[in-house]
């Protein structure tokens, strides 16, 4: 019926590896979300200029990012640019597959929150003598941040799950790659992917409570 | 002196101010009283410029503020307003809601703008909730932070837009006790309100709005207790 024998030993014994592959998917991650709130800010004003062709490329690339799977916009990445003679590291392509995702996801998120805020605070602001900046700055975006720190970190957290798409293009030192090298030398599959699942539950847990603590330290009201 | 003249001013297609001359002196509280959609609220945003407007002008001190060449930002420091939905900074405390603009507009260190912040908040009665942030507090009492927070740049005018609509009932006592203090302290005053019987006690003048233009003006014992005209009177009748 089960005569499946669980070797961990074997699994134990990559864990180092792992562990060491664990740093590039938090890495990458980290990296892909820094780029993906940098682009998302430039998406929320695209879409606010009134020129037609600008709020169209952004609202493009809201919607594909959205809609289709994030294994396709990495493979899209990969494989699309080597098509045309482009050719990037597998790394750079999951990066760059991770950082499209994450943009279009925060640049709604972002789009969300402000429409959250009521105009009438930057009437206030203004009313006092703020410039239209000073009105920004010290009024909508640190209310702004509050709105969007949760889905920031909800972001964060699958940004590093999305990481071990990166196999699929050939990427071997994340978190996935390292435990599919091991996988295919000791076929200790169900060991193996177990302790790596833990790991990325471990690190997605991790972000989560630093986030709660960093909220509950910027957030007192 | 605020010098106001045939303004005209429109929504789209929808013009709400047709031709609106009134000039307040120094030292005066006038009252605009009328129905809604009359105009009066989108007066008040047009002194400060925080609406424009298509023809006309409007000077503070002889600065216009609709010129091209005004720095409006120095000039809505000396006009305070203070809207009906008070408009609390909500992530900042009591405190630092007033403390703000002085010290970012007016570049006051931290210790002077919290010592007028100070002032200003005890003034109002909030020198107990300092620390306290907006959503804490009742309407009434974020009113008088409101109220405050304009202060505190020692405005010259003080505009009020409804400034009790918003409030429940028994809270609106304590926010028109707050504006009667800064009426008999000789603030230039002018006061969009519902409150009859307080246009009547604090204003020097009273203008009665109707369809974008000043139907009525003058003193409140003429305006409010002896209205000129048969739709001055009609409104009072319904809203007393």
């Amino acid at each position: 019926m089960f005569d499946y024998t669980f070797q961990w030993r074997t699994a134990l014994r990559a864990l180092p590896d792992m562990l060491e592959g664990a740093v590039v998917t938090f890495e990458t991650a980290a990296l892909s979300m820094i780029f993906g709130v940098l682009i998302a800010l430039a998406l929320l004003a695209m879409r606010e200029t009134p020129n037609l062709a600008t709020r169209a490329l952004a609202g493009t690339w809201v919607s594909i990012a959205r809609n289709t799977p994030a294994l396709f916009q990495i493979y899209i990445v990969y494989f699309g640019l080597g098509a045309i003679g482009l050719h990037v590291s597998s790394w750079a392509a999951l990066l760059a597959g991770i950082t499209f995702n994450n943009a279009g996801y925060l640049a709604e998120n972002f789009r969300g929150g402000l429409k959250a805020i009521p105009d009438t605070q930057v009437r206030a602001a203004r009313s006092l003598g703020m410039s239209s900046f000073q009105a920004y700055r010290l009024v909508v975006v640190p209310q702004l941040l509050r709105i969007v720190f949760y889905p920031i970190t909800n972001q964060m957290v699958w940004a590093v799950l999305m990481t071990s798409l990166g196999v699929i293009v050939g990427l071997n030192n994340d978190l996935t790659g390292v435990t599919q090298d091991y996988n295919v030398r000791t076929f200790r599959t169900f060991e193996l992917f177990a302790l790596a699942a833990v790991i990325y539950y471990l690190i997605a847990k991790l972000i989560v409570a630093i986030a709660r603590l960093l909220a509950w330290r910027l957030f007192r009201y | 002196m605020i010098e106001i003249e045939k303004v005209h001013k429109s929504f789209k297609d929808l013009e709400v101010i047709k031709g609106v001359d009134l000039t307040v002196q120094k030292g005066e509280v006038v009252s605009i009283v009328g129905g809604s959609g009359s105009g009066k609220s989108t007066l008040l945003m047009c002194i400060n410029g925080l609406e424009n407007i298509q023809s006309g002008s409007i000077k503070v001190d002889g600065t216009e503020v609709h010129a091209k060449g005004t720095d409006i930002n120095q000039l809505r420091q000396k006009i305070g307003i203070v809207f009906q939905q008070w408009n609390a900074f909500p992530h900042l405390n009591v405190l630092e809601n007033v403390m703000l603009a002085p010290r970012k507009v007016q570049g006051k260190s931290r210790a002077e703008a919290e010592e007028l912040a100070v002032k200003q908040l005890t003034h109002v009665g909030l020198a107990d909730k300092l620390k306290v942030f907006p959503g804490k507090l009742s309407g009434g009492q974020q009113q008088r932070m409101a109220i405050a927070r304009a202060l505190a740049m020692t405005p010259d005018y003080m505009l009020f837009d409804e400034a009790t609509s918003a409030l429940d009932p028994q809270l609106v006592g304590e926010v028109l006790d707050t504006m009667r203090l800064l009426a008999e302290d000789g603030m230039t005053m002018i006061l969009v309100t519902h409150e009859i019987p307080f246009a009547r006690d604090v204003s020097d003048r009273v203008a009665f709005f109707r369809e974008g233009l000043i139907h009525e003006i003058g003193p409140p014992d003429q305006v409010i207790d002896n209205p000129q005209k048969p739709e001055t009177a009609a409104f009072l009748k319904s809203v007393v």
